[in-house]
């Protein structure tokens, strides 16, 4: 009933003009209502009992299939023109459309329980001066209503109060924009006041006057007038539907919009409808098809006009539409019925496939979208997100080096390096209570030495207890959670914490940690926090015994300029472990420390406070300061913390590759990190001969780098892109540019910056872009941003002409994912907005290969196979009707019985011809992951293309001149075995029918790789079918019951009988089946495909053993990579600010600190971000 | 345990069906087959065009067109379409026996019996003994439906109204004189049209089921009185009108007139001459058309057509042909084993 409600109020609604600018006044509903603004209840539903019927059916007639089909059924209750019963046309359509309605009914239906259900939730709303309990869906713009911790947000709010010290919330925006990290909003102080009681909330009158309904998440203006005085709205004051209200107990907050106003409703429900290439070369030849069915007809008129003679202007345009309509099963109606079928089927394969189901986490791989199947195997391109797409964003402390010795690595007796499996024996940690039961480490030797209570090494996992910016969480005694700022620095405090040194607590002025078992409370004097260029950060620290220590870490050069001298010999040592890590494509970070005097440490503390209240050059002054300190620092040895790589991804990328599909890299990570994922998942190699990387600031700069970069590949290239201009799609309208590719000798790799990138993409750059990251066997782009993301992906689409697939998994991928043509998203990770955007979605990277390979190469095989048989059956079928035009003075008399004509789609040959296109594979999985070479004729779009139409349509011009003539000649002037006639057209209809059917069953077979049970039923039973139908139709029974209906009665008796008809059918059926047997043949001998080649393999070998997997080797590298820091402004700042450390001490702390490696650049709370455009300037991914 | 089953809750069910591993046969082209299958069809086919071929040959056919378009033809005097109940003789002579039994045709050319608009101008229900369709004849019959005054015509329709009329009287010429051949009209339409398709309205006598129709505007005489030496062959049920109401598929057809059974003639025509009486009514003039008679006899493989046997072995020896093109290539570009 709401929904009928909201329905009307809905068109009631549409009249008003649009809104301007949102007044309403706190308190007040008879107020607000006078501005008829949009209650609370949401409406996702499209139809209610009374409107499906009419509405449903004008969205099915919107589509030009059946509208055309539509045509065809008046066209055929004319009676001057009906060459055929009405029932032809009809039967098949009114199937179409009712599975089509009962389909979107019960779409429609669970939208109404989905409604319903958010619709009916309960929330408590300020009514009267008291609270009651009120359904979502009546609460109204105006009121007030109360959250409570973990409530869902019922509408978009002003946030009046909390329960919080200084009036903050915290909210999960996971619906919204699919980051889990928790967000603060802070309410003005006017209101905050109003705290929880009922009578102040009541009497609050403010009024908000704000801007209209809109769908950008990051930006709200508005004003609150209250007593005279008018506050300033912003985001940072507005509690948005669809988020979760955490760590808060309660809150008060004023309602803004509602329902169908708010920023997620506004959000949602835009997604633009994919096509695929296929569908599109459909459409064109539908409509070439029809041109074609046009040209036949006119042909045919002339000839009617011409037979009749002088005076037949009229029979001859009646004619012209009689034959339009025998002539219209070129296009049947079954052709977009059986292809969606098919892809259907294919997209329950992919959720069906246990071999991309992730037991860990219960996430089985999902075909969001049904209608892109064949797609999957014609990628060209792969754009992936690195972060939870490529690695798994886990970071684990793999290996360090304290003093000169190496730790982390398992050697057997004979000094061979022993592989790390997960059966390992790994280091027990029991003895530590407050260890975190998932760290994970192997060597003996390392806890050994730290329970020897060795300096350095005890050293070393101080300083890691206390240089960082964790914030710590206990909830309870001894279960202690870290907020990271980036993973890798919770990797680091994580193996301190297990190796006996426990961060526990932190102030602003101290650090508490347990060492060994004992509590120690170390004074902190200062934070040099880490950014970009110190590349290091350290702190300066007082034991308790009162020894001052600057304890600092960092990225190895950085650090090795400030050593002291006297390091020089472990420097040596460390490098090479380091260069060591650096091979196996570890994150590094060197670790040093300096003792400091007193009267020293007084002084410099003195500067330091100047400094950093100084008004001027604040900023220089530090780096300054900080650079005088952090000098002549003892080198502790270094961290090598693992980037995580998810399961056996650098095979599937060497996979992928020889499938000759490109990858490219998108990433926001900082261009070290990026570089090294690069080469730990194999797309960067040592052998490539050059890894180009544009990094340049200027427009010029980036031009310079990029014509460089392709003059050092192919230094013959055209210095002008050649662009190919060309014209496709309906009617010719869309124009078509292409960029060639071009080749190169070698493997070559790109590295490109987001702010290069951000040159590259203008309009003068992007084609220089393109060649030159085309040239490249990989790109990678590193800090780009969503928009940007999307952008590369649109240039390459729109250049390549070629089909791209978008894999990622966070809400910054959202926009490359809608870009692509196909998105995939890895689902069972915390954000769910990638996935919700995806077209196809499973939980690890590695499946990417199955999907491509084994699913869509199917796919796509599939579809093309469909198409190509379908086309046949269907134009021969016709053809055969134009040669007998010339027969019957063109008259539009059909060849088939009216009966034949109705069901030679939907049941004779309909399921033999899904049978295949369901259940044909022309290798096995196995086989298909063994050759990925076997996925190239996809992408050059081999199987099924205007040509090959071209070609089918000959085949099927040769088999209707076949099909009508040898019974002709057959035929002609003979009679029974007994004297009668047999050369009358009823006989002559079921002769010709027969043959076709039977030519269509055998054809079919001869396309069939893959025999299953089903397909011998489905041809089988469809024959036989054939047979019974006719048989039954013919029979003297159904002549008695519907006498008008079915006039062939005894021909099949008649006819059939005899032996000369029989030879006839057989003549024909070899006469259209052998020419195709003996080309196939000679083709596969003179140009057998790769396709043929493992198909001739395969019966010779037994099946391919899996491949085994390799141990990763170590690459020889000179590159050092990846130091393990996140490349934003460290936190530094905000651990020793007071702001945060407010509230009572044994309260839990809200996640300040994303589990992402993407912090905001930002020391301030975050904000929403929007997935689309205006995120550029606050985004790091 | 419980917590074990939950957390495979979402994996898909191992099945050869989902997993797409159902058993297979898969088949492939390889020479092993194709070219023994080929020879193997090649021989075949000639095997059955040889048999057909010879059989075709032994089907014994004289056709006669007697038209009277030529001047010199008997009829000529007849294809005038101002000249009622004009009648002709055609003598023709026969040089050897004419092995029975031998089969009456008539045939006409350039006649569009599967023209749509005609094919469809019928009634069946009308013509299974629907005395309601009596009455009111179906639209499809139109214009053939009603007649000026309004009054329904039965058997209604053009296929109807143009049934061919021209009948014919075969003499033996012995002696000079004269001697009727007797023709077999019983038996000359498909049984299930005579048994079952087409049915006279149970009314005794017939006349009085016709009453307040008239007869369709060519006919002479109307459908009861068709056949006036056998009462039992009158109305729909009539073998002339079931065989003209089984329309060709072909512009040129022949259909069944009488068979030559009786008698001294059940071995066949013995050599001689005969002389042909046709009463001349049907006019083909107007759309140059063409009629002729003919008689022939027929085999295991039905009437005389010796397309079926050419075509084998034609396509016969293609086969054998292709096989050795096959063979060539085979032997000369064979399958590359490599990669």
């Amino acid at each position: 009933m709401g929904s009928v409600t909201s329905f009307f109020g809905g068109l009631c609604r549409k009249q008003v003009k649009i809104e301007e600018e949102r007044l309403f006044r706190a308190n007040d509903r008879p107020y607000n209502l006078s501005y008829q603004y949009a209650n609370n209840a949401i409406r996702t539903s499209k139809y209610n009992v009374f409107t499906f019927l009419p509405l449903n059916l004008f969205e099915q007639f919107r589509r030009l299939a059946n509208a055309y089909f539509m045509f065809l059924m008046v066209l055929q209750l004319i009676p001057q023109i009906s060459s055929l019963s009405w029932f032809t046309t009809a039967v098949p359509l009114i199937l179409v459309l009712s599975i089509t309605a009962v389909k979107d009914a019960s779409d429609d239906i669970n939208r109404h329980t989905s409604d319903k259900q958010v619709n009916n939730r309960m929330v408590n709303v300020l009514i009267d001066g008291e609270l009651k309990k009120e359904k979502w869906m009546n609460v109204q713009v105006g009121d007030i209503i109360k959250l409570e911790n973990n409530q869902f947000v019922t509408a978009d709010l002003m946030l009046l109060s909390s329960s919080e010290p200084l009036n903050l919330v915290y909210v999960e925006t996971a619906e919204l924009d699919g980051e889990t990290n928790l967000k603060v909003k802070q309410a003005l102080t006017v209101t905050g006041d109003l705290g929880d009681s009922t009578d102040l909330l009541a009497h609050f009158n403010g009024e908000v006057r704000c801007e209209p309904p809109n769908n950008r998440l990051d930006k709200f203006k508005g004003t609150l007038s209250l007593d005279g005085q008018t506050y300033s709205l912003d985001n940072d004051k507005v509690l948005l539907r669809g988020c979760t209200l955490r760590n808060t107990e309660w809150c008060f907050g004023l309602v803004i919009f509602g329902g169908p106003d708010t920023k997620l409703m506004q959000n949602s429900g835009k997604t633009t409808f994919k096509r695929t290439s296929i569908d599109h070369l459909m459409n064109v030849l539908v409509l070439c098809i029809f041109g074609f069915l046009a040209s036949m007809c006119a042909i045919l008129a002339i000839g009617s006009a011409i037979w009749e003679g002088v005076g037949a202007g009229l029979t001859s345009f009646l004619s012209f539409w009689s034959y339009v309509i025998i002539l219209n099963t070129v296009v049947p109606i079954s052709l977009y019925v059986s292809v969606e079928i098919i892809r259907l089927g294919n997209s329950f394969y992919i959720d069906w496939d246990r071999k991309m189901y992730y037991p860990k986490n219960d996430t089985p791989a999902h075909a969001r979208t049904t209608t892109l199947n064949e797609e999957l195997g014609q990628i060209k391109y792969i754009f992936s997100d690195k972060t939870g797409t490529l690695t798994q964003n886990i970071m684990a402390f793999n290996k360090c080096t304290i003093n000169g010795k190496a730790y982390g690595e398992l050697f057997d007796f004979s000094g061979q390096r022993v592989e790390i499996t997960e059966k390992t024996e790994r280091l027990d940690f029991s003895w530590n209570q407050l260890a975190d039961p998932k760290f994970i480490f192997h060597d003996h030797s390392l806890l050994e030495t730290v329970k020897e209570g060795n300096p350095e090494a005890q050293d070393f996992f101080r300083l890691l207890a206390l240089c960082h910016t964790v914030m710590p969480e206990e909830k309870n005694e001894g279960e202690l959670y870290y907020q990271a700022q980036s993973p890798d620095e919770g990797a680091l405090v994580t193996a301190a914490r297990n190796f006996g040194f426990v961060f526990r607590s932190r102030t602003p002025e101290s650090i508490t940690a347990m060492e060994m078992g004992k509590q120690v409370t170390y004074e902190l004097l200062a934070v040099l926090d880490f950014n970009n260029v110190r590349k290091r950060m350290s702190v300066i620290v007082r034991s308790p015994e009162g020894k001052l220590t600057l304890y600092c870490k960092g990225a190895d050069t950085i650090i090795y300029e400030r050593l002291h001298p006297s390091c020089n010999k472990l420097k040596e040592v460390t490098t090479r472990h380091l260069n060591e890590y650096a091979g196996d494509g570890l994150r590094t970070l060197v670790l040093a420390y300096k003792d400091l005097d007193e009267d020293y440490m007084d002084k410099w503390r003195k500067r330091h406070h100047e400094a950093s209240t100084a008004m001027d050059g604040r900023e220089e002054m530090l780096d300054e300061l900080y650079e005088e300190i952090e000098k002549d620092l003892q080198l502790l040895g270094a961290t090598a913390v693992e980037d995580k790589l998810q399961d056996g991804v650098p095979q599937t990328i060497e996979q992928l590759a020889k499938a000759d599909i490109k990858i490219w890299v998108l990433t926001g990570d900082k261009q070290e990190t990026a570089e090294n994922i690069g080469y730990s998942c194999n797309m960067l190699r040592e052998e490539m001969k050059e890894i180009f990387v544009v990094a340049a600031n200027t427009p010029e700069g980036v031009k310079e780098e990029l014509v460089n970069a392709r003059k050092k590949m192919c230094p013959e290239s055209a210095d002008e892109p050649s662009v190919i201009s060309s014209r496709a799609g309906l009617f010719w309208l869309q124009k078509i540019e292409r960029v060639e590719d071009e080749k190169v000798e070698g493997e070559y790799g790109l590295v490109i910056n987001g702010h290069s990138l951000a040159f590259a993409l203008e309009k003068d750059l992007h084609l220089e872009l393109l060649r030159t990251a085309c040239m490249c066997q990989t790109v990678i782009c590193c800090r780009v941003t969503p928009l940007q993301k999307a952008q590369v992906v649109q240039l390459v689409k729109k250049y390549k002409q070629a089909i791209t697939l978008a894999i990622g998994d966070g809400a910054n991928d959202v926009s490359m994912i809608k870009a692509a043509h196909i998105g995939v998203g890895i689902s069972g990770q915390e954000g769910m907005q990638a996935v919700l955007s995806s077209d196809y979605s499973f939980a690890q990277f590695r499946y990417l290969q199955r999907l491509l390979l084994v699913h869509g190469r199917w796919s796509y095989l599939r579809m093309c196979k469909f198409l190509q048989y379908f086309f046949y059956k269907n134009f021969t079928f016709t053809f055969v009707h134009f040669w007998y035009a010339f027969f019957c003075g063109f008259s539009a008399q059909t060849v088939y019985d009216e009966w034949f004509i109705t069901l030679y789609n939907l049941v004779y040959t309909s399921l033999p011809v899904l049978g295949m296109s369901l259940f044909d594979q022309d290798v096995n999985d196995r086989w298909s992951s063994q050759y990925p070479q076997l996925y190239t004729p996809g992408q050059l779009n081999l199987y099924f293309s205007k040509k090959m139409f071209v070609r089918c349509m000959l085949h099927s011009c040769y088999s209707s001149l076949i099909l009508f003539f040898i019974p002709w000649a057959a035929m002609y002037d003979t009679v029974r075995d007994d004297g009668k006639d047999i050369a009358d057209y009823q006989s002559f209809a079921l002769l010709a029918q027969t043959c076709l059917l039977i030519v269509m069953s055998v054809q079919l077979c001869l396309d069939t790789f893959y025999w299953t049970a089903v397909n011998q039923f489905f041809v089988w039973g469809s024959l036989a079918s054939y047979f019974a139908i006719t048989l039954t139709m013919y029979s003297n029974g159904m002549f008695l019951i519907f006498t008008s209906y079915f006039p062939f009665i005894g021909t099949a008796r008649n006819s059939l009988t005899q032996p000369n008809v029989w030879l006839t059918i057989f003549l024909t059926s070899l006469l259209c089946i052998l020419p195709v047997v003996a080309y196939r043949f000679i083709v596969l001998q003179l140009r057998p495909t790769v396709n043929d080649k493992v198909r001739h393999k395969l019966r010779k070998e037994a099946l391919p053993a899996p491949a085994p997997r390799r141990p990763p080797t170590r690459r020889i590298s000179t590159r050092r990579s990846g130091y393990a820091f996140s490349h934003a402004q460290g936190y530094g700042d905000l651990v020793t600010s007071r702001r945060f450390l407010l509230r009572l001490p044994l309260k839990s702390r809200p996640a300040l600190f994303s589990q992402t490696d993407s912090p905001l650049a930002q020391n301030q709370p975050q904000h929403y971000r929007t997935i689309a455009e205006g995120q550029e300037d606050a985004q790091s991914p | 345990m419980v917590k074990e089953e939950k957390e495979i809750a979402n994996r898909p069910d191992n099945t050869a069906f989902t997993q797409q591993r159902l058993p297979a046969w898969q088949p492939m082209l390889s020479a092993g087959i194709v070219i023994p299958g080929f020879v193997l069809i090649g021989l075949a086919f000639i095997g059955i065009g040889v048999a057909l071929f010879v059989t075709s040959r032994s089907i014994t056919v004289l056709e006669i067109d007697y038209t009277g378009i030529e001047k010199d033809s008997a009829c000529f005097k007849c294809s005038n379409a101002d000249v009622k109940n004009c009648v002709c003789n055609l003598e023709f002579s026969i040089d050897s026996l004419f092995e029975g039994p031998v089969f009456f045709y008539y045939g006409l050319s350039n006649y569009f019996q599967n023209y749509r608009k005609y094919a469809a101008s019928r009634d069946d229900e009308q013509l299974s003994g629907d005395l309601d369709a009596f009455t009111a004849p179906s639209d499809s019959c139109s214009p053939y439906d009603y007649n000026g005054n309004d009054k329904p015509i039965v058997p209604c329709g053009a296929i109807a109204n143009s049934m061919f009329n021209d009948t014919f009287v075969l003499y033996r010429v012995v002696n000079g004189a004269n001697k009727l051949v007797p023709l077999d009209g019983k038996g000359i339409a498909w049984w299930t049209d005579y048994n079952v398709k087409f049915r006279n309205p149970s009314v005794t006598p017939l006349k009085n089921a016709f009453n307040n129709t008239v007869k369709p505007i060519f006919w002479p005489k109307p459908a009861y009185q068709l056949d006036a030496s056998d009462p039992a062959n009158n109305g729909f049920i009539n073998q002339d009108f079931l065989v003209w109401m089984r329309r060709a598929a072909l512009p040129d057809f022949r259909k069944l007139y009488r068979r030559i059974t009786d008698g001294e003639y059940a071995k066949g025509l013995p050599a001689g001459n005969y002389s042909l009486t046709i009463a001349y009514n049907y006019p083909v003039q107007s759309f140059e058309g063409r009629k002729k008679v003919v008689f022939s006899n027929v085999s295991w493989m039905g009437g005389k057509n010796e397309f079926l046997g050419i075509a084998y072995l034609v396509v016969g020896s293609l086969c054998v042909l292709m096989s050795i093109v096959m063979l060539i290539v085979y032997a000369k570009f064979k399958f590359p084993e490599e990669d």
